[in-house]
């Protein structure tokens, strides 16, 4: 193909343009690493932009000597764990039957999950049905009531629909039943489609916020996340025993900063994973619907 | 033939007796076993809450239930409108969604047609890389970067404006700001997200039509407009349809993270407003109402939109 002149200033612009973008969503983060390590003179000071200044890392000692900050972490650890485990059987176990054939009542338990997708209850019956259950201040709070995602059931149940059906028929003919079928054919084949499909629920569970503000008022059962928007935005930070020299030394912009921080590394560890598989399952459910 | 197994999903079996119906269940019945936690999950957890929302046509006393309470008719919709408050907050939530609609929208698509124009792969997936990313982030972490960003003393944002002289801006603490800063954050963490359903319906496009456009002597911005736009105009009309049936629904946390008495008049929304007058003040059956209201409007917006879209472009949701 040949270039016009045209073509190439168009090309050079892009690529800058697409940079600036590119740059806008890591340079607000690499701002917010370098206060977290740097110091109180400095912060102040108005020094630092993308570097750290007089390099220190009271600011996360400071962090982990608070219990609350680990309190948070170790609910919001077990809520994705056992939220994602939760999320992956209920949600196999129901896009399995209604990829079969043998399934009579397929099309109404799709209508009846679709409808589920456009009309949803408000927020106080949702409330009064935690409440009821007894779940109100616990964590299952957090981990039950989602525990199906109606999007992922489709997204699942058409990667059931593809797999082959000689498969599963001579696995049949061989005389295994349904359950074996399930656990020794199926998942195993669907393991890509778990694994997307876990991560995706487990940073869902990592990130809990809203739930948790309307379910838990009980300190001991805060998630991490409910924590962090308390130190970054109305600067409440424990009462932990530090020294006040280390005080002196940092600012609360750092300290909030570093927060920050720690509650989003795991989200940069597990996101090459993220960016390798998912965006194929988000595409075979947006084609689906 | 009943136990016939068919690869297709549009088996139809053919029963000619409710016995025959029944045996056929009974012999598969482990797929039906299977089945049920999900089914009683989506009863449970969906269904009755649907229900429960019946408590907006009574004055729900928690003590006394669903069925100790009386039933007081659409006395808490007319409270709803009679509450200057309640004006305002509907008034927040209409304008913030126009404005999502009309700022944050377009965003994923001319992110789209650019990216899709470089040629430099390696520089591409950079990119694609680049902008997925801050998708992943919580509202929190989202709110936090912004107030590092924004912060009047250390922000890198008023850093810059004091290089131009300007005084520095507390962004949170003033009611004018807050719209923006709800659109742009939202933005800035969806806005790449949004380009995947984009590229996607991009690459579907045959390649012939490039050909024969470059044959006939298209340039490059003439075949985005006469072929790229055009082919993945379907796709923009779904994805529109499903932000107009959304339109009250800007979402509880990403507002309630920025949200302070100094902000509050210009920035609350329905969704926190039934949290704060729900849970915290307990007027459980009025905010049901309001809940209730707004699920409905949503509905009406999606049906409405759908057969207006299904005249125009024959495209739809159903």
């Amino acid at each position: 193909m040949i270039m016009t002149r045209g073509h190439k200033i168009f090309n050079v612009f892009n690529i800058i343009l697409l940079g600036i973008i590119g740059l806008s969503m890591v340079l607000p983060l690499i701002h917010i690493i370098a206060q977290s390590l740097s110091n109180n003179a400095a912060i102040n000071a108005g020094k630092v932009s993308l570097w750290p200044v007089g390099f220190t890392l009271g600011s996360y000692k400071l962090i982990l000597q608070d219990p609350t900050i680990w309190i948070g972490f170790r609910n919001s650890v077990i809520i994705t764990v056992f939220g994602t485990l939760i999320n992956l059987f209920m949600t196999t176990t129901l896009a399995y039957p209604l990829s079969r054939p043998e399934y009579l009542f397929r099309k109404s338990i799709l209508v009846m999950v679709l409808f589920t997708l456009i009309f949803s209850a408000p927020l106080i019956p949702n409330y009064l049905l935690v409440k009821q259950l007894g779940l109100l201040n616990t964590l299952w709070a957090l981990m039950l009531p989602m525990a199906i995602s109606a999007f992922n059931l489709f997204v699942m149940r058409s990667f059931f629909l593809n797999l082959p059906t000689e498969l599963l028929d001579s696995a049949r003919i061989d005389g295994c039943g349904e359950f074996r079928i399930l656990w020794n054919i199926v998942l195993p084949l669907s393991k890509p489609a778990m694994a997307t499909m876990g991560i995706m629920y487990a940073v869902g569970h990592w990130n809990r916020y809203a739930e948790a503000v309307f379910y838990i008022d009980h300190r001991n059962w805060i998630p991490l996340q409910v924590r962090l928007r308390e130190i970054v935005f109305t600067d409440q930070m424990g009462q932990s025993d530090v020294s006040s020299e280390l005080m002196l030394l940092l600012s609360p912009e750092g300290i909030k900063m570093a927060v920050i921080v720690v509650a989003t590394i795991p989200i940069l560890c597990v996101y090459p994973f993220l960016q390798k598989h998912f965006i194929q399952g988000m595409m075979v459910g947006s084609v689906k619907s | 033939m009943a136990s016939k197994i068919q690869p297709s999903d549009r088996t139809v079996y053919d029963f000619s007796s409710q016995s025959q119906k029944w045996a056929f269940v009974r012999k598969h019945w482990p797929i039906y076993v299977i089945s049920l936690p999900g089914i009683i999950y989506f009863l449970l957890f969906k269904y009755i809450p649907l229900f429960g929302s019946i408590i907006a046509f009574q004055n729900y006393n928690i003590f006394k239930g669903i069925k100790g309470s009386k039933w007081v008719g659409l006395e808490n919709f007319q409270r709803m409108f009679a509450y200057t408050d309640f004006l305002q907050i509907l008034k927040n939530t209409i304008l913030i969604g126009i404005y999502d609609m009309c700022f944050a929208f377009p965003v994923p698509i001319i992110l789209a047609l650019l990216i899709n124009e470089v040629r430099v792969m390696m520089y591409k997936r950079i990119v694609q890389t680049v902008v997925y990313m801050p998708h992943f982030l919580s509202w929190v972490i989202v709110g936090g970067v912004v107030v590092g960003v924004l912060s009047p003393s250390t922000g890198i944002v008023n850093h810059l404006l004091a290089l131009f002289g300007v005084e520095p801006i507390y962004f949170l603490g003033e009611n004018t700001y807050i719209r923006p800063i709800l659109i742009g954050s939202g933005v800035w963490k969806d806005s790449g997200w949004g380009t995947i359903i984009y590229l996607a319906a991009i690459a579907g496009i045959n390649p012939d039509l490039y050909e024969a456009a470059q044959i006939d002597g298209a340039s490059r911005i003439r075949q985005v407009f006469s072929i790229t736009i055009p082919s993945i105009l379907p796709t923009i009309v779904i994805l529109f349809l499903l932000q107009i049936g959304n339109f009250l629904d800007f979402g509880f946390e990403r507002v309630f993270v920025f949200l302070n008495p100094l902000n509050n008049e210009n920035g609350e929304i329905i969704d926190t407003f039934v949290y704060r007058a729900g849970l915290v003040d307990r007027q459980y059956s009025y905010t049901t109402a309001i809940g209730l209201f707004k699920s409905v409007v949503g509905l009406m917006l999606i049906m409405i939109s759908n057969t207006f879209s299904k005249k125009m472009t024959g495209e739809g949701l159903y």
